[in-house]
């Protein structure tokens, strides 16, 4: 197909020639705005053309308009004069072809369109540079914020009141869904928490035992990696790792099933999804995630030994006996005590977001994300706000 | 439904509507999108609370309706959605037995004998019952949630747009489905639809949803002659037109055999209002 051309035959008559479509109109779309045209009655002569599209009789209606002229079609194939028609009329309806992306203010001859383009240019740029856009994002995030903080207010007390309900009839408790969620949250998680908690506990002696080496204090390693990973970083990283796995699981699980109606449908055949799928959850990962923490415990300190046993000359007879005298129960507890709180945290977020998805794949996405990132943010603050408490309490 | 209002923000989508459903009858609930038809329904089944307004079934109010008697009105009734709803981490005949499992001391093999029944009554093979919901195409999906809907034998049973996005095969083979369940459990039908073959050829009464209300509620045949702008605009297309007779038979016949014509009606293509000009006649 030859390219779009346009020829002029005379004052009032124009050749097109060519294929005005998408692929082959190339560029004639700017040098058009500087042609000029006659106002007034102008003849289009359509014999050459070959073949035109949507773009084709976009161009055409623009460059018509913009010099106010009124073009009638001659030679032209009814069906084409028929798109150049609809064209023609939607673009007239539109009015000045703003938005018209070949309609470039620079490109554009007519002073007085150009002009009307700077006055409306002009007026809403203080509108935009002023204050009140700021503040109205700044009321919308806070009242965002104050709305979700309300509904995990709601969403926190009936799955409190459903727990307790639940409590009173056991028989109605779930455990095949708890005993799933314990597999698919806990068993399954076993070898990247364990290979998670021994890197830790290498990195830890590792960093350490440079410190100790210079005092002479090799031995003080045990306590080192000992306190820091049965009361920190066992229970943390555990947490984060499950928040990443089953946290994104459960939002996206619940998300997509609101998306396909499922929620609904559950609801309907009087089955109560906060019973069905959140309790469920929450049940799972408050068995699963303290015996997760405990397994990073055992492999973290492990990772401690053979960093002590190769860097310090510490072996790991002597390191467990040392461990034994020296590392307080308490530790371990509290250690395990806070990953009963992070558990409920990942999956209640994760319920929590999985249902404030609405109707698309988008959102599924969005409500995932939101869970994970909120989860490991709120099992840090709370760490953090244990750490205080348990130094006030000497613990 | 008496006075119903909702709105969503500013937006409002009902004002003062009102709804009646006479019991064992099938009525369609119909009207172009955005009117309203789903968050209707939706109000209806209580998944969504109406801004204003009484919604009464089986005579009670169900706003004020404690938790046991919600629940025991629940399991009064079946509800088949748009995308079907089915529980994609459970087979099919897990899908249809669910509601029975949940609130029946049936045993499990009995729940699994009324689920494989359920399943056939829709037109489903026994092998399908065992596939998971994604296995299935897109008009068993439909049979499979109906067969679910219908698990508990309810008395009144909510259609969300049965036969969308079903080629004209399909759609014409559930809403036969739909006759034929009326007939066997002459229950009550409310269905939300914008099918014209299934208005024609299933519907009692059709409540006609505009201008934030129900227009009017009437059988097929006399909304068809109806004046009123948006129930022409609605109905009396040039699809209507050309099915009306056609159709008016075929629901006489309670639709053992339909008429050919359906599906190639629904394959013509509405003329919209064009802003075409009648082609100038070529040069001057």
């Amino acid at each position: 197909m030859n390219s779009a051309a346009l020829s002029q035959s005379d004052d009032h008559e124009w050749k097109l020639s060519g294929g005005w479509t998408v692929h082959s109109l190339g560029t004639l779309g700017q040098p058009l705005d500087v042609e000029a045209c006659a106002q007034g009655d102008i003849i289009l002569d359509g014999e050459k053309l070959e073949a035109l599209d949507s773009a084709g009789a976009w161009v055409l209606q623009v460059w018509l308009q913009r010099h106010d002229a009124a073009a009638t079609l001659q030679h032209w194939p009814p069906r084409m004069q028929a798109l150049m028609e609809q064209v023609g009329a939607y673009t007239r309806l539109k009015g000045e072809p703003k938005s018209q992306p070949n309609a470039e203010p620079e490109a554009q001859p007519n002073a007085e369109l150009n002009s009307k383009r700077m006055d409306n240019k002009s007026a809403a740029e203080p509108a935009q540079s002023s204050l009140a856009p700021l503040l109205a994002q700044i009321g919308l995030s806070a009242y965002a914020a104050a709305e979700q903080a309300l509904a995990l207010l709601t969403f926190t007390g009936r799955t409190a009141t459903t727990a307790l309900n639940l409590m009173r009839h056991p028989t109605r408790i779930r455990w095949r869904a708890v005993l799933h969620n314990i597999q698919i949250g806990g068993f399954e998680a076993l070898p990247i928490v364990g290979l998670t908690a021994f890197l830790l506990g290498v990195v830890v002696a590792y960093q350490g035992a440079d410190q100790l080496k210079h005092y002479g204090a090799n031995i003080f390693v045990v306590e080192l990696v000992g306190y820091s990973m049965l009361r920190e970083f066992a229970p943390l990283i555990t947490a984060i790792i499950v928040a990443g796995r089953s946290g994104s699981a459960f939002s996206a699980q619940i998300g997509t099933m609101v998306v396909t109606d499922e929620i609904d449908a559950l609801r309907t055949i009087d089955i109560d999804p906060t019973e069905l799928l959140v309790l469920p959850k929450i049940a799972g990962l408050l068995v699963a995630l303290p015996l997760l923490t405990v397994f990073a415990d055992i492999t973290g300190v492990f990772g401690g030994m053979v960093m002590a046993r190769s860097q310090l000359g510490i072996g790991f007879y002597e390191f467990l006996d040392r461990f034994g005298h020296e590392i307080h129960g308490s530790a371990f507890l509290v250690g395990v005590g806070k990953s009963l709180v992070f558990a409920v945290i990942i999956a209640g977020i994760g319920c929590f977001q999985g249902f404030r998805t609405t109707d698309s794949a988008d959102s599924v996405g969005r409500q995932t994300t939101t869970s994970v990132v909120q989860s490991i943010f709120l099992v840090i603050v709370v760490d953090a706000l244990f750490s205080v408490v348990f130094n006030i309490l000497n613990i | 439904m008496r006075g119903v209002s909702t709105h969503f923000g500013k937006h409002a989508v009902h004002t003062d509507l009102d709804l009646e459903v006479r019991r064992g009858e099938i009525l369609a609930i119909a009207g172009g999108s955005g009117s309203g038809k789903s968050v209707l329904l939706r109000e209806m089944i209580l998944l969504q609370k109406p801004s204003a307004g009484s919604i009464k079934i089986f005579g009670d109010e169900i706003a004020s309706l404690d938790e046991a008697a919600t629940h025991q009105l629940r399991q009064r009734w079946g509800v088949m959605f748009q995308k079907g709803g089915l529980f994609g981490a459970l087979t099919v005949r897990e899908n249809v037995g669910l509601p029975l499992r949940e609130h029946t001391a049936l045993d499990d093999k009995m729940i699994d004998d009324i689920a494989d029944w359920k399943l056939s009554l829709t037109g489903l093979e026994p092998d399908d019952g065992v596939k998971l919901p994604s296995a299935l195409s897109g008009g068993m999906v439909k049979r499979a949630a109906l067969a679910r809907a219908l698990a508990l034998d309810p008395e009144l049973l909510f259609l969300d747009e049965p036969t969308s996005g079903l080629d004209p095969a399909s759609a014409r083979g559930v809403t036969e489905l739909i006759l034929k369940t009326h007939a066997l459990y002459g229950l009550t039908i409310v269905m939300v639809t914008h099918d014209l073959d299934l208005l024609w050829r299933a519907s009692d009464r059709v409540a006609v949803l505009g201008e934030r209300r129900v227009m009017m509620t009437a059988p097929m045949a006399e909304l068809q002659h109806n004046d009123n702008p948006i129930v022409q605009e609605y109905f009396v297309d040039a699809r209507g037109d050309a099915r009306s007779d056609a159709h008016i038979q075929a629901r006489g016949q309670t639709a053992a055999s339909s008429p050919v014509s359906t599906s190639a009606a629904a394959l013509t293509p509405v003329p919209t209002p064009s802003l075409t000009t009648p082609p100038a006649p070529h040069g001057r």
